[in-house]
């Protein structure tokens, strides 16, 4: 009875084991969506983001087609070991399949090793740092939205081309706010202008002013921005405060999301020149998203983060169904096969490093008199065409790119 | 131009200033947990959730109600004071025969329940202020550009903070304060509603965060984090001064405002650390801080 008994169960092993090679592991696909969900990037991410993937599933028609999808959702807190823990715990114990979202370059930098590490998917959407496709690119990642390079090359470039040649950065101190910085110079330099001088604050600066007194005696015509979220609101506001407008210098806020605006109402905007790949107010499609996103979001409209999350998940599910498997290296490569087509971003496609191109628009802030309607924020001054918003492949120095 | 580690001088009177401005809020914050802790001893770490009350506390008295800053720099003290009172009377008041720790569990759980409600209601990136018509503006110093509104700032915090320390130090009803929380029964014996006095004295310290929160809505986003950041800052503060010492917070508050101003000059990076380097420091020689009463 015994060798019965081991021989079905071995049997069963190896069925199980048949069965799990072409199919979705344990049956269901299960979604995390890590990001700050408490403190300075909360709202350009946090709950939004969930809400968005939530959508994302529903239109895709997961139920329909017989795909059972479960989202799942943490705050990371903005510190990388506390991402990583996380990441781990929903790979090891809690069967998630693929991670979205992830703001905070620190954080998706460290999340990025671990979904390699463990064969997993990771879609990023909030986190900015060109490096996810340039030196630490993975073949389980995909950097959906924007990067800190399609930000330097928008507005760094249009700046300096309407005679912003003389810079003084305001950097966060961490891995976003270098690389943003890095790149904005690299616009800079290359369009003959000159740095004269940079400061790097910690993330999550209440006060500004001593920096804005630096980057007021530095005399440079343009002070950049290298920063997000709170932040870039409040060394805005403060900058107001200390006349450095008055005072002939102008700002460029290098990362502004929706929701800044927002907190600075059009008075302290008004002006400022931004780079986003998705403005809700573009087309019929994005309209009628962002109005069902407000509904579900206290009256907030998304930001191209959320936009990000959605068109992600969108696609993440239809690789999955045309793969039949979950499996992560595995699924990022049908991505990259698949061409990409949602109602946010029109069509795109993924390239060999990870990179999801599309258009990116460089904006303007309307002044109060402009704005008609609630959240009617920007002005579109030029659209950048997918091939040009990114970094060329070749120069990211991504091994995967051969 | 003479210059000090590469950096002119001029320049740095410039940052001297800012960093005594950013003192009086600490000076301010302070001030209010030093009162509280030393007259009722209680650690009240809901203090942050306090000062963005009084923050919040404005924004609605000018958005829903068409109240301007003047008015609304005593109505939201008088309001988040009287708030206070009620969490006094109804829940601290059972704490006081227990161990400190329990007056700060209860005033901490308290700041997150508050401040998670206000998140959930207004999101993370904070609600625009306007700067008041009157002091709006800058005015060109020589070495620096001075916003008219952070002068207010340091003068009007500066006069609370001396107000404060001469009552409690140097009146009548100050006495009665100091000998209720050294004997509260004979005190009461001579005819002094104590209880009374206790309750009166949380809802000042609590008024006293309100108020900062008042003068940080212009500078700062009304924001439902904006105490949760400033707290455990303050907290150190307290701590370098000495707790319960009145004069000790506000020398403290100002001293530490210039130290980390000064941070920002020479090593930004370290600015939101060296606070705490300097607590460290402290505590290793003076146990009790700086001012505080070795007991």
């Amino acid at each position: 009875m015994a060798v019965l008994r081991n021989v079905t169960a071995a049997a069963a092993l190896a069925f199980a084991a048949s069965a799990a090679h072409a199919q979705v592991s344990d049956g269901v696909i299960k979604i995390g969506v890590l990001n700050d969900q408490s403190s300075l990037y909360a709202d350009l991410a946090g709950q939004g983001s969930v809400i968005a993937a939530r959508m994302a599933v529903e239109d895709f028609g997961a139920a329909k087609k017989g795909m059972k999808v479960e989202i799942v959702s943490a705050d990371h807190q903005n510190k990388p070991d506390v991402g990583s823990a996380i990441a781990r715990q929903w790979y090891d114990v809690d069967k998630v399949d693929a991670i979205f979202d992830v703001p905070n370059s620190g954080v998706a930098l460290a999340v990025n090793q671990i979904t390699r590490d463990k064969g997993k998917a990771l879609i990023v959407s909030g986190a900015a740092t060109a490096d996810l496709t340039g030196k630490a690119c993975s073949p389980n990642t995909v950097h959906w939205t924007y990067d800190t390079w399609m930000l330097a090359n928008g507005t760094g470039n249009a700046i300096v081309k309407t005679g912003g040649d003389t810079w003084f950065f305001l950097t966060a101190d961490y891995a976003f706010g270098h690389a943003l910085e890095r790149d904005t110079e690299a616009v800079v330099l290359k369009a003959g202008g000159k740095v004269l001088g940079k400061v790097r604050h910690p993330l999550n600066t209440q006060d500004f002013s001593s920096f804005l007194l630096q980057a007021q005696s530095s005399k440079a015509k343009i002070i950049g921005l290298a920063n997000a979220g709170g932040d870039t609101t409040n060394a805005i506001k403060q900058a107001a405060e200390f006349g450095i407008v008055k005072g002939g210098q102008n700002l460029a806020g290098l990362l502004v999301f929706i929701t800044d605006v927002h907190a600075l109402g059009l008075n302290n905007a008004q002006g400022l020149i931004l780079t986003e790949s998705f403005y809700w107010d573009y087309n019929e499609q994005t309209r009628a998203f962002a109005k069902r996103f407000a509904a579900a979001d206290r009256g907030v409209h998304p930001t191209m983060v959320h936009a990000g999350v959605y068109a992600g998940v969108l696609h993440y599910l239809k690789a999955v169904q045309a793969l039949k498997s979950d499996d992560g290296a595995k699924v990022i490569q049908k991505m990259k096969e698949i061409p990409t087509d949602d109602p946010l971003f029109g069509q795109g496609r993924i390239r060999q490093d990870g990179r999801k191109v599309h258009p990116a628009y460089l904006l303007e802030v309307k002044k109060p008199s402009e704005s008609k309607y609630p959240w009617d924020y920007y002005k579109i001054r030029a659209t950048i065409a997918a091939e040009q918003a990114f970094r060329p492949e070749k120069d990211g120095g991504c091994p995967l790119v051969k | 131009m003479p210059e000090i580690f590469g950096v002119p001088t001029q320049a740095l009177f410039g940052q001297l200033l800012i960093g005594l401005i950013n003192g009086s809020f600490y000076a301010l914050l302070s001030l209010g947990l030093a009162v509280i802790f030393g007259l009722l001893n209680i650690i009240n770490f809901a203090h942050g959730a306090q000062y963005m009350l009084g923050a919040f506390c404005a924004y609605f008295l000018l958005n829903k109600a068409g109240v301007g800053y003047w008015p609304s720099l005593v109505i939201a003290p008088l309001a988040v004071g009287a708030f206070g009172m009620l969490i006094e009377r109804t829940m601290l008041k059972q704490l006081y025969k227990l161990d400190h720790l329990y007056g700060l569990l209860l005033t901490f759980g308290l700041a997150l329940v508050i401040q998670g409600l206000f998140r959930n209601e207004f999101g993370s990136s904070g609600l625009p202020y306007p700067i008041p018509e009157a002091v709006s503006g800058s005015r060109d110093l020589g070495f620096m550009f001075l916003p008219n509104y952070r002068a207010w700032v340091i003068v009007a915090s500066a006069a609370v903070c001396v107000g404060t320390w001469f009552v409690i130090e140097k009146t009548k009803l100050g006495s009665y304060l100091r000998a209720a929380t050294e004997n509260p029964a004979l005190v009461q014996a001579f005819g002094i509603n104590v209880p009374r006095m206790i309750t009166l004295t949380y809802g000042f310290g609590v008024a006293l965060a309100a108020f900062a929160g008042v003068m940080a809505a212009p500078i700062y986003q009304v924001n439902p984090l904006m105490g949760a950041d400033m707290i455990i800052v303050v907290f150190a503060v307290v701590v370098i001064g000495g707790m319960g010492s009145i004069m000790g917070s506000i020398l403290t508050g100002f001293g530490l405002g210039v130290i980390e101003g000064l941070t920002k000059v020479f090593y930004p990076e370290a600015s939101n650390t060296v606070i705490f380097i300097v607590m460290a420091i402290v505590l290793m020689f003076k146990p009790a801080g700086l001012f505080g009463a070795q007991k």
